[in-house]
């Protein structure tokens, strides 16, 4: 089947896709954006969250078809700015596959939410995890883009 | 003599930002799962369903009738060895007849699209014959016993304590799952860009298997979703080469998070019998222990793992008589093989749990007994070798001692156990504290020859003096490219560094584990800046680089760096070892078994809602001596998600696995820590040289992950009295 959707404010036409793909394999696979992570395909680790009409979600469990017509911005389609900065100075990135994922969520947590506590902060991103970093650096990451 | 210009900017001792930093935060850093070429095919893998089972026939008629496929491969098409190992040359590429464990390779394809490629997988027909399996090690055949003996093995004492432990299977579970690219070369050789901890080793295996020479095997390193351990052994390394050299295509391979839990290793499940023997004031008099591990069916780094396990099997202590033995077994559960921690994890389990049971006899306090039995710089391990660097373990433990308790937890639903499932407000909650400390050996042992190479380059790029250094070391997520970059700037004045790619047309980095690279691939970079440096002032009869003048022994500017620069490049490759290591007596176990030892302390305060079993860890707070913190920041991190990891071992994370069948391969039923199971992380970091290291650095990345475990399952033992000999704890092991 074709799907046709916005990607990053771009009008994307994918051809020949079959209806068992993800979003997120559309995206990485199709339409050279491989910036969305494949740690779960199964909506657990958040390292797939892309927006899709300004709401964050996994791209895994979004249906390639469900995507016609809708808008979607990826973590390559982020301005570069405060919430990236804030990672790159916080030391909160390590192995940076959970990254991605982060960085939209923090986005998303951002825009709803300027002064977030801690317990928003980490209820906001409870459903991105990191291996690597334990969590503390990515906590500064966003009280220092809140700041 | 000369001077290290620690003026530099961004050399070490600072934190700067890591060098790929930028492409991972805009999405744009190429991980082994990104990569995509021109005409590329898709390969998929057919797994044993059956922990152990005979195979009867393959038959591959419907499955290379489906329209797309390209390949079906099965052990009669491995030209080569049709085994590899890193240790023992015991697992085949594909199964041979038979198969040993639940997820063992059987049969590959090549297709053009990944589904199509895992369809046909399924198309193939495996006439099973099933066997049962063994999944009981000690019914199993044994793989190496290492024993450690020393003192009198008959020794008595007044006050006695015994116990068993259990360790369930942990998954090092990184995100970035196994996956890479392979492509035919013209030679008949093949380029493979993988994510793994090692690159030589992986060559030296996949070119075996293939029956071709090294050479022809070029592997470069694409970006690594985190290791812990879990990316030594092969995963999909010889199955996409074979797959691209019969196809002629390049062959992507990338598993999905089930067969991620299939396709490595795990931490090896122990049980661990301990009895400790102190004297009425607290001294210890004996340690006898004997540790059982789960190999699963084949070697992998088992023996490695026993001999940590044993080695370093009575902690950070003082203890005249000991009596240890750990065995590994062969079983037909998953194979184990590497995980962060590496066998110390499981013994400090037992070892630290234990040394609560006692103070708990003896009437004194956790830390008292710890600081009482501490080892110290010149004490003998259990095997005879003398820690003859810093063992800062009564400090480490004071440290964490000595920090102010966590305020109680707010009745915010956030901070209660439970959490946003609204369990409790605060009714049933009760607080404990715990406290361990560990010991890690730093580099490969008994008598490895561990070796990291380094090319660096010195040259001018426009007009600017600029350096290349080129090494073959995994950059796992861990900060080693910023780490090389901080040494050669330090070593060579030159702020404008580059870190090349890593791959194999340099000499072996050694493996990204072992919490070693900084040592010793950081060894290399400085002993190749060294010998790049003494080859510049030869060529201008100087004496001494200080910043961008080349000055004479008196002390005269003889050049500048630019000039002496102009008449070429300098390039130096070092092939670096760190100080020999030697076998164990395998009777006893006596020998200068280790490069290194590191050592981490941990304070662990949890609520507990005893009610309904679950808890909530408030604060760890970690001290570890690091020698010299490199990059601290990046050491901070290292320490605070190697606790994190430990925290899971904890209370949450364990391959269940059930007659040899794993139950919860995924990731909505293999659970590790999210941001709301993760507490605020005090660290302190103590620099004490060791004197044998460069800039007198310890490895960071493991002791971390070892006493936190025992840490927090102690805090749980004070909040609600239960014994608690295995871990992951379960709620109903508090309740029950």
């Amino acid at each position: 089947m074709r799907v046709n959707c916005t990607v990053n404010g771009e009008k994307r036409q994918a051809d020949d896709v079959w209806p068992g793909e993800s979003l997120l394999y559309v995206l990485r696979e199709r339409l050279g954006l491989p910036g969305s992570k494949n740690a779960c395909e199964q909506g657990e680790c958040g390292s797939c969250t892309v927006y899709l009409d300004g709401t964050p979600v996994c791209s895994c469990l979004v249906a390639a078809g469900q995507a016609e017509g809708r808008d979607v911005v990826t973590v390559e389609g982020l301005e570069f700015g405060r919430v990236q900065e804030a990672f790159l100075e916080a030391g909160a990135v390590q192995c940076g596959f959970c990254t991605p994922g982060l960085v939209v969520a923090v986005h998303d947590l951002l825009a709803r939410n300027d002064k977030p506590s801690d317990p928003d902060i980490r209820e906001a991103l409870a459903g991105n995890l990191c291996r690597c970093t334990g969590y503390e650096k990515i906590l500064d990451a966003v009280r220092l883009a809140a700041r | 003599m000369t001077t290290v210009d620690a003026s530099v900017r961004a050399g070490i001792g600072t934190s700067p930002r890591r060098p790929d930093g930028t492409l991972k935060v805009k999405g744009e850093f190429a991980f082994s799962s990104d990569l995509w070429h021109e005409d590329m095919l898709w390969g998929a893998t057919l797994r044993s369903p059956y922990p152990r089972a005979r195979i009867r026939g393959i038959d591959l008629t419907a499955a290379l009738a489906l329209p797309g496929v390209h390949a079906v491969l099965t052990q009669r098409d491995v030209p080569g060895a049709k085994r590899y190992g890193l240790e023992i040359v015991d697992q085949p590429v594909l199964a041979i007849d038979e198969v040993r464990y639940q997820g063992e390779p059987v049969a590959i394809v090549a297709a053009d699209h990944p589904e199509t490629a895992r369809r046909a997988a399924g198309h193939i027909a495996v006439d099973y014959l099933e066997l049962p399996p063994v999944t009981d090690p000690e019914a199993g055949e044994l793989l190496r016993r290492v024993p450690v003996r020393t003192g009198d093995p008959h020794a008595t004492a007044d006050v006695v304590v015994t116990g068993e432990y259990q360790v369930g299977m942990q998954d090092q579970a990184f995100l970035g799952p196994e996956s890479g690219l392979a492509v035919p070369a013209e030679d008949g050789g093949v380029d493979l860009y993988v994510a793994t901890q090692w690159l030589h080793v992986d060559r030296k295996q996949v070119a075996a298997c293939l029956g071709l020479p090294e050479e022809k095997v070029r592997l470069s390193l694409a970006g690594v979703g985190g290791a812990f351990g879990a990316r030594e052994d092969l995963s999909m390394q010889v199955h996409a080469s074979l797959l691209a050299l019969h196809t002629r295509r390049p062959v992507k391979m990338v598993y999905g998070r089930e067969e991620s839990f299939y396709g490595h290793v795990h931490r090896h499940p122990a049980t661990l019998r301990y009895e400790h023997g102190a004297t009425r004031a607290g001294d210890l008099v004996y340690v006898r222990a004997r540790i059982v591990l789960d190999g699963g069916a084949y070697a992998s780094s088992s023996t490695a793992v026993a001999a940590n396990a044993a080695t370093l099997g009575v902690g950070p202590y003082e203890v005249p008589n000991v009596d240890m033995e750990a065995s590994v077994y062969y079983t037909n559960n998953p194979p184990c093989g590497a995980m962060r921690g590496f066998g110390a994890v499981q013994a400090c389990f037992a070892y630290e749990s234990q040394m609560d049971k006692l103070a708990a006899a003896l009437g004194m306090t956790p830390v008292e007994v710890r600081i009482r039995n501490a080892m110290t710089a010149g004490s003998r391990m259990p095997t005879g070798q003398v820690v003859d660097g810093p063992a800062p373990v009564a400090a480490l433990l004071a440290r964490v001692r000595a920090r102010p308790a966590p305020p109680p937890s707010t009745l915010d639903s956030r901070e209660l156990p439970g959490g946003v499932s609204n369990t409790t407000h605060g009714e049933g909650v009760v607080r404990g504290v715990g406290y361990a400390i560990g010991i890690k050996n730093v580099a490969f042992s008994e008598g490895f020859d561990d070796y990291s190479t380094a090319r660096v380059r010195l040259e001018l790029i426009a007009g600017e003096p600029a350096v290349l250094v080129h090494t073959a070391a995994a950059e796992v997520g861990q900060g080693l490219v910023t780490v090389q970059a901080q040494i050669a700037r330090t070593e060579l004045g030159v702020e404008r560094v580059t870190v090349a790619t890593a791959d194999t047309s340099v000499g072996s980095a050694g493996s990204s584990s072992a919490s070693r690279q900084t040592y010793v691939t950081g060894g290399a970079v400085r002993a190749a800046c060294q010998a790049v440096r003494a080859t510049l002032l030869a060529r201008v009869g100087g004496a001494d680089l200080m910043g961008d003048k080349i000055v004479n022994a008196a002390g005269m500017v003889v050049a500048d760096l630019a000039e002496a620069l102009g008449d070429g490049p300098v390039e130096e490759t070092v092939r670096w070892r760190h100080r020999p290591t030697y076998p164990i007596d395998p009777e006893t176990g006596q020998g200068d078994a280790h490069v290194q030892y590191a050592f981490a302390a941990h304070r662990a305060t949890v609520d507990v809602d005893v009610e309904l079993g679950l808890v909530k860890v408030v604060e760890i707070a970690t001290a570890q001596d690091v020698g010299k913190a490199v990059n601290p920041l990046a050491v901070v991190g290292q320490i605070q998600g190697g606790t994190a990891q430990g925290l899971g071992l904890a209370l949450m994370e364990e391959v269940q696995v059930v007659d040899g069948v794993v139950r919860n391969p995924s990731f909505t039923d293999y659970l590790i820590p999210t941001i709301l199971d993760v507490p605020p992380m005090a660290v302190d970091v103590l620099e004490m040289a060791d004197p044998h290291a460069p800039y007198g650095l310890r490895g960071v990345g493991e002791p971390p992950t070892i006493s936190s475990t025992p840490a927090i399952v102690a805090a749980v033992r004070a909040a609600t009295g239960k014994a608690l000999g295995r871990v992951p704890i379960r709620p109903e092991h508090i309740t029950a």
